[in-house]
């Protein structure tokens, strides 16, 4: 016991100033995240707030918001939890350009990527053209522009919480399915995706929740008309110059939504990112140690 | 432990950095402020004769070009003052001008904007030019528009701007005058916006004000709408009461409705007061 506290004792007093400023600083970080938070909920009309939300503009706002993220998140299911079981594998070459790849959006100005898409799908796009003159689907100006738009930004955080699970989960049980002969498939969906269905349910929460504040690609992407693209953030951004207290509101809702989410996963959401440790590993590193 | 202990000394240097880091933060905040500052300007008092500090200049997005040029042909005239402007929406600056925003000078879109800001602060705007909404289609004209009944017609992509910004104010005026019921696409948060649409050919025909498809060069094509279509809105400029710098102010306002004014306005395509 004397042998470890030695050192640290004797490193106390020069360290003691440090950590005072660390915490300090860290306090200032807290108040820079939680602050303007604050100001959002003294500044909300509580007694109006019912009235304001049950204005059918705002509740077709929500309604297109929950639907667009809903379908958003399910396409991003669909296409993420492969690519995420890829990009875990070790034996495939080039998975880390892949990776660089699915986290480009991450790092992207959302409206870059509305850009991007519009010279993808738009009238005039890379494959917008040929859509308009083959079939007459012109993507912009739809909730399936919407929904892309989202799934855009949103895919990222669910490949990469799956990833990060499946990198987690007990591999041995995978093999020993693989070596009694069952397909990949077969063993991705009765082995190893049960094992990590928290981290998967982890990711679909987070996506969903990255959808449902996404702003800057749909509203250059898809347009901004009433029950087909005006999703929330959309009507919260135009309130701000015509009503702001609904705004307000509005904002207000959207931040239940969000920390909601958050709650319900309990922190589980941090384990999921690649480079922390999910809990899963923690579990098994204790086990190990 | 050791690794903690060899690790500790290191906080010192890093929060130097952070705390360096941080003070450069603070320090940069009053220069890239959301809302252009006069506080500078503020301080410095005007002598007589000369016009001296920062004049804050506010005005609609839709009149960027003219109001720029217009200022540098005022710090030509008056070498000792300095103008910044800031560009934004009418209903936006309005919000930030009522709610205490450091500025001298606003002109706004549309005098229902204006309103809102003299009933507030007080003061009597003047109106320095005039704009109006026109028809525009995209180079070549693709959904082979004619009038106002392309904005009804569902097999064209249209774009409009949002009734809650003055531009949709108009649109609305105009359509509901034409008994023109619209089905457009996209309502875009501003006139800009829809122009935009426009000379990316993502759309088919929208309305704009007659100067953007002057500033859209070949990229879009206007049609002019009937005479008798209350299309016309008015661009009031008004002297802030309690600005910094009154003098500089009034006669920035006095370029605006003057021969050199007039003369700026004309060429971007703005009609007369």
């Amino acid at each position: 016991m004397a042998g470890p506290q030695g050192p640290r004792h004797r490193h106390r007093p020069r360290a003691a100033p440090g950590t005072v400023v660390l915490v300090a600083l860290a306090t200032l970080g807290v108040a820079v995240l939680v602050l303007p938070l604050i100001a959002l909920l003294l500044a909300t009309p509580w007694q109006a707030l019912p009235a304001l939300l049950a204005d059918p503009a705002v509740l077709q706002a929500l309604r297109l918001s929950l639907l667009t993220a809903t379908c958003a998140t399910l396409v991003g299911l669909v296409v993420g939890v492969p690519l995420a079981w890829l990009l875990a594998r070790d034996d495939l070459p080039g998975t880390w350009l892949l990776r660089s790849l699915v986290t480009v959006p991450l790092v992207l100005p959302p409206v870059v990527g509305g850009v991007a898409l519009l010279l993808l799908l738009g009238r005039r796009g890379l494959l917008g053209g040929t859509l308009d003159a083959w079939f007459g689907v012109t993507v912009p100006f739809t909730s399936v522009a919407v929904v892309l738009a989202q799934v855009f930004v949103s895919l990222p955080f669910l490949v990469l919480s799956v990833e990060g699970a499946l990198r987690g989960a007990d591999r041995r049980r995978a093999l020993a399915a693989q070596t009694l002969g069952a397909s990949p498939g077969y063993v991705l969906r009765r082995v190893t995706l049960p094992a990590v269905a928290p981290g998967v349910a982890a990711g679909a929460a987070l996506c969903f929740t990255r959808a449902l504040g996404e702003f800057g690609a749909t509203v250059t992407f898809a347009g901004n008309f009433p029950g087909t693209t005006r999703t929330m953030p959309l009507a919260v951004y135009l309130a701000m110059d015509s009503a702001p207290e609904q705004a307000v509101a509005m904002s207000v809702l959207l931040l239940v939504l969000s920390v909601a989410v958050l709650v319900a996963l309990r922190g589980r959401w941090v384990g999921g990112l690649p480079g922390a440790p999910t809990a899963r590993t923690a579990r098994a590193a204790r086990r190990a140690s | 432990m050791t690794r903690r202990a060899r690790r500790l000394p290191l906080v010192v240097p890093v929060t130097a950095a952070l705390a360096s880091a941080l003070l450069a933060l603070v320090g940069c905040v009053p220069a890239a402020p959301a809302v252009p500052p006069a506080s500078e300007g503020r301080r410095s008092t005007d002598s007589p004769g000369a016009l001296t500090g920062t004049l804050v200049v506010l005005a609609a997005a839709s009149l960027t070009d003219v109001v720029t040029d217009l200022v540098g042909t005022f710090e030509a005239e008056h070498p000792g003052l300095t103008v910044q402007t800031g560009f934004a929406a009418s209903s936006t600056l309005a919000g930030q001008v009522v709610a205490g925003a450091p500025a001298d000078v606003l002109i706004t879109a549309s005098d229902a904007t204006m309103t809102t800001v003299t009933d507030a602060v007080g003061g009597a705007p003047v109106v320095v030019a005039t704009n109006r909404l026109q028809l525009a289609v995209p180079a070549g004209n693709p959904g082979g528009v004619t009038s106002l009944d392309a904005l009804a017609d569902p097999d064209l992509t249209v774009a409009l701007c949002a009734p809650d910004v003055p531009c949709g104010v108009l649109a609305a005026q105009v359509l509901e005058q034409a008994g023109v019921v619209a089905t457009p696409d996209t309502l875009e948060q501003d006139v800009r916006a829809v122009l935009t649409r426009l000379t990316l050919d993502e759309v088919d025909v929208g309305l704009v004000y007659r100067t953007d498809v002057i500033g859209a060069g070949d990229a879009v094509e206007g049609l002019d709408l009937p005479d008798d279509a209350r299309a016309t809105t008015d661009h009031p400029a008004l002297a802030l009461p309690g600005a910094a710098h009154p003098d500089a102010a009034a006669a920035f306002v006095a370029l605006l409705r003057g021969p050199v004014g007039r003369q700026a306005f004309a060429d971007a395509g703005f009609g007369a007061p």
